[in-house]
């Protein structure tokens, strides 16, 4: 792990509260933290877990609304987890799981989705569906899709911009066919 | 059986004891999902260790209700409890450990020098289905109202906390706040249970009913739901057993949850082979 870039997230996220500067944020933020190893033995059902991505739309209701279960209905289907939405998270192989927490941040946001290593531990395989999955995502629905990931030549073959953080430092910013590694200052 | 049931329930002590454990028993497995999940499991045995320290002193000290001081004082464990774990320089389960064999330790040495090892004493161990006064009986029903209650209101938010707290943060649900009051509330219903189960087995109502539900059920609801039914059933049919067989109520009840846990277990085995 690179120092820097996951903190980079959580100030983002306002979940840092340790740091000077500011943050302005005005569009909610869909989140994808890192797995926690809670997740590899609870019992939820996908259905659970997507919907809980609804929470922040009405955060004082006892129950979730019939618009956040459209919502999550809705997203469940593009993303070809309706079939096997009262299957176990935890009985999924990792990409359908991190197919599952995508759609649990595009429930809570349509506009910019925060990704900490998304492919983390997925073979090269799922990983491209992963990332294919993402683009399609960014593509048909706008989203912003910001990512820290130190799979570098994947993140430049999709990404729009890249930004490299080397030893809590900003060593390169700016388009993926003007990246070298190792970083010119600029 | 039934005849024998209404023998039992004509004794008012059994009756009460009754009305208590059923209510502390469902509180215990609604809290205990979200506890054993979250990897807190032994965080009710620490509390637990806590409240008899708290206990013996202050019967030491000859105070008549002593669970006015054991409650709010085992609260303010609960709470400490999950500050250290949170802390990282002590890891929780050691921080527990040390906690609760410290807090055990005073409460054995009071008891030595004052009364001895008395009924009283022994009691708090082992818990005793006489121990339930009738102002027990209004303060676990008040806790546990309040309890199921505010399982009720904060359901959605507790099952993203328990499930990612990252997300939950993200989200900006508070955490924290909730966390600690799934530490409060079960300080208290460890507090008002372990009268019945003793402090060496009240943890045992808080893990055993959550982690036998997991075996067959796979959706966070269901787990809830089947812990709630579990809890409540080993409850009954642990005090039933126990006055039939004149054998303790909180090894009785222990001894069912283990039961069924085994028959869970071999239920999961079975769908899955």
């Amino acid at each position: 792990m690179v120092p820097g870039k996951s903190t980079l997230l959580k100030c983002i996220l306002g979940l840092n509260k340790g740091f000077t500067g500011e943050i302005t944020r005005k569009e909610k933020i869909g989140y994808l933290p890192q797995k926690s190893d809670i997740q590899s033995n609870f019992p939820a059902s996908i259905t659970e877990v997507v919907l809980s991505g609804t929470i922040s739309n009405n955060p004082k209701s006892i129950f979730y609304k019939k618009e956040d279960k459209e919502k999550a209905e809705k997203i469940m289907k593009e993303l070809g987890l309706w079939e096997i939405r009262k299957k176990c998270f935890a009985d999924l192989s990792g990409g359908q799981q991190q197919r599952v927490l995508i759609a649990r941040a595009l429930c809570a946001t349509q506009k910019i989705i925060v990704l900490d290593e998304p492919t983390n531990g997925l073979d090269p395989t799922i990983s491209v569906q992963i990332y294919d999955l993402l683009k399609q995502l960014k593509e048909k629905h706008k989203i912003t899709i910001l990512m820290v990931s130190h799979d570098i030549e994947r993140a430049l073959k999709y990404a729009d911009k890249v930004i490299e953080i080397r030893d809590s430092e900003m060593v390169f910013e700016g388009l993926p066919k003007d990246f070298t590694l190792g970083g010119d200052k600029k | 059986m039934i005849e024998v049931f209404s023998e039992m329930m004509s004794h008012a002590f059994i009756a009460r004891a009754m009305l208590v454990g059923i209510l502390v028993s469902l509180c215990a497995a609604l809290l205990g999902v979200s506890l054993v999940l979250k990897r807190y499991s032994m965080i009710g045995d620490g509390l637990s260790h806590v409240g008899f320290g708290i206990l013996t002193i202050s019967t030491a000290f000859g105070i008549s209700s002593p669970l006015y001081i054991a409650v709010p004082g085992v609260m303010i464990f609960a709470v400490l409890l999950l500050k250290i774990g949170s802390s990282g320089k002590i890891k929780s389960d050691s921080a527990i450990a040390l906690i609760a064999s410290s807090a055990l330790a005073i409460g054995v040495a009071v008891t030595s020098v004052t009364t001895g090892m008395n009924t009283d004493v022994c009691n708090f161990m082992f818990g005793s289905i006489l121990a339930m006064s009738t102002s027990d009986v209004y303060l676990s029903v008040i806790v546990s109202i309040l309890v199921i209650l505010l399982f009720v209101i904060y359901y959605r938010k507790l099952f993203i906390i328990t499930f990612d707290e990252e997300f939950a943060k993200a989200s900006s649900l508070k955490v924290k706040k909730y966390t600690n009051l799934i530490a409060v509330l079960t300080a208290v219903i460890i507090v008002v249970g372990m009268r019945m189960m003793g402090t060496m087995l009240i943890s045992s109502i808080i893990i055993f009913p959550a982690l036998t539900s997991m075996r067959v059920f796979k959706s966070f609801k269901k787990v809830v739901i089947s812990s709630a039914v579990v809890s409540v059933v080993s409850f009954i049919l642990g005090l039933y057993l126990s006055y039939v067989y004149n054998i303790s109520t909180g090894a009785t009840i222990v001894l069912v949850n283990l039961v069924l846990f085994i028959i869970f277990s071999i239920i999961d085995k079975i769908k899955n082979s």
